[in-house]
């Protein structure tokens, strides 16, 4: 029986551990193939190089451009994101404390917005930003942008926002506090778990698009990394090293932040809440 | 007084409206409009020609290449449904139990889908299509005496939709796997005491007890599998590249060539609304068929 019982952890531990392998492998041969040369690449298999040939990383930062396009990544997901916090998170107050007329009609058009699919809709988008001549803009992206994070933000502030107690409200109240101080002294501070996963999801979703940035830059100098590396691809298409550097660059900050955040993504995506974020950022991967 | 209060309110959803309005009400309207007209995108909408229905009947009748593409991403779907969804439940089965290095793997399982559609198709691409060098499928074939099972996976129409769908998989279980996880978790462990104490042994409570109580969570999981798949593209451009090829293309990238190749605007709105609408349709019969089961 007992023996029955090891042979049986001991498969489920060599499933679980092929699995494993599977999932770092391409990441682990992108980054060790980063150092190799176009010479090396294919004759050094293994994946701890012989020799470290950081110049890949240096020719795709300066030559290709990326050290412009890095910055355009960061620019876009910072502002995106602040962007999200503060308009979401005032909706979400005003959906969870505030009486006005039309307020539960308007909250479920934005909840149901999240659940439409709307494949295809970045050809409207196009043509809207052509006519406020917002395309090629950095401003124009970031705006929409903000559109894709913010019914799923709204939502997840304005859960967390019901079930937190009133009271704290009401003594800021008594103290002179208006509402918009409120918001901006009580209820933000409070929210930091559900800011959280904000911010990390939203960031990740800005860092990853590809398809709005593709549609609205024609500038090399504004996009950011993902699209230009579709260009960069075309353009050194055969120098392997080179192209994985640019990957590796593009992937640092993702997995930075995954190791750091972890705690937050787990929590996002395993508290019912963000079911909803999963079912948003499929629709709206594409919007 | 209290209209001044439900003034000042309107303040706080007003940033969030306007935004939501421009960009998502406004285009949303104007795909269901633009689909009637044949519009080049350039020339002033004025010129446009009100094509009535034209637009869906081309669609429907009159474009093999759309009907293939639709095709093709429900081969994906099927595969994603099926494969990806058996081993997510799989894995987050294995990790739900009392075993070591719990949170290592799922920390690892969730690498894959953190990482955007670009990356992962171009890491890929690299791995998979190269016959001499790089490709370890080809090279594990070669160590095991199979040298003729070696190929370029990509290149070839008769694997490469094959080969993309499990690329999907792969990038794709992490998500499956941490809801299903999330899922087993909220099952009370009494529950599965209390039925070995009545004697019924690990198969039998896992289909008495485990699997009545996830076909919610399943249900989900296959509704998201069908949305994210059907929709997949980002990542058959990574793997393949931007020439929209025929045996690999999906309707986004359909849609896409419309708009970008051959200025269609009009007609690439009318393939989105369709589009659309069939997938509404699909997760409209699996809500539906779901609830018929857990009744």
């Amino acid at each position: 029986m007992r023996i029955k019982k090891i042979t049986f952890n001991l498969l489920i531990h060599l499933l679980l551990i092929s699995v494993a392998i599977t999932c770092l492998y391409p990441l682990l041969w992108m980054v060790s193939a980063s150092f190799k040369t176009q010479d090396t690449i294919f004759k050094d298999i293994f994946l701890i190089p012989k020799q470290l040939h950081f110049e890949n990383y240096v020719f795709a930062w300066q030559k290709g451009g990326f050290g412009i396009n890095f910055l355009n990544s960061i620019f876009y997901t910072t502002s995106v994101v602040f962007g999200i916090v503060i308009i979401a998170s005032l909706a979400a107050y005003a959906f969870s404390r505030l009486r006005f007329p039309g307020r539960s009609l308007l909250f479920l058009v934005f909840i149901t917005a999240m659940m439409i699919p709307v494949p295809g809709s970045f050809v409207p988008l196009y043509v809207l930003l052509n006519k406020l001549h917002l395309r090629n803009t950095p401003l124009g992206y970031i705006l929409c942008m903000i559109n894709v994070g913010l019914s799923t933000s709204i939502f997840l502030f304005k859960t967390f926002f019901d079930k937190m107690p009133k009271e704290l409200e009401d003594a800021a109240r008594i103290d002179g506090c208006s509402k918009m101080g409120i918001w901006w002294h009580v209820m933000l501070p409070l929210s930091k778990p559900v800011l959280a996963v904000v911010v990390v999801f939203n960031a990740l979703t800005v860092w990853n698009e590809y398809i709005l940035a593709f549609i609205i830059f024609d500038s090399r100098k504004f996009m950011p990394l993902q699209v230009a590396l579709q260009v960069f691809q075309g353009e050194f298409v055969t120098n392997y090293p080179l192209l994985m550097a640019g990957l590796t660059i593009t992937a640092l900050p993702v997995i930075l932040v995954y190791f750091l955040m972890q705690k937050y993504i787990v929590k996002g995506v395993t508290s019912g809440a963000v079911f909803f974020i999963l079912l948003s950022l499929n629709v709206f991967v594409i919007l | 007084m209290k209209f001044k209060s439900s003034l000042e309110n309107y303040v706080f959803v007003l940033p969030a409206v306007l935004i939501f309005s421009i960009f998502y009400i406004y285009p949303f309207i104007q795909v269901l409009f633009l689909s009637f007209f044949d519009w080049d995108g350039i020339v002033s909408f004025k010129d446009a020609t009100f094509l009535g229905w034209g637009n869906f009947k081309e669609i429907i009748f009159d474009d093999p290449i759309w009907w293939q593409a639709m095709r093709n991403a429900g081969y994906i779907t099927l595969i994603a449904l099926i494969f990806q969804n058996l081993l997510a439940f799989l894995l987050a089965w294995a990790c739900d139990r009392e075993i070591r290095m719990k949170n290592f793997y799922r920390l690892i399982f969730f690498i894959p889908p953190v990482f955007s559609e670009i990356v992962v198709g171009l890491a890929w691409r690299f791995i998979i299509n190269d016959v001499e060098g790089a490709n370890i499928i080809n090279r594990m074939f070669a160590a095991m005496g199979h040298p003729n099972f070696m190929h370029s996976w990509l290149s070839d129409p008769k694997t490469a939709l094959t080969t993309v769908a499990v690329v999907h998989c792969w990038k794709g279980f992490g998500w499956g796997f941490l809801i299903f996880l999330a899922g087993l978790q909220t099952i009370p462990r009494e529950l599965y005491e209390a039925a070995r104490v009545d004697g019924a042994n690990a198969w039998e409570s896992f289909k008495k007890i485990t699997v009545p109580l996830m076909i919610p969570v399943t249900v989900l999981v296959a509704i998201l599998t069908v949305l994210g798949s059907m929709q997949s593209f980002v990542l058959i451009l990574g793997l393949v590249g931007g020439e929209f090829a025929g045996h690999t293309s999906v309707p986004v990238l359909r849609i896409l060539s419309s708009m970008r190749g051959s200025s269609r605007f009009g007609y690439a709105c009318a393939q989105g609304i369709s589009f659309g609408m069939v997938l509404v349709i699909i997760s409209f019969i699996q809500y539906r068929f779901s609830k018929k089961v857990t009744e």
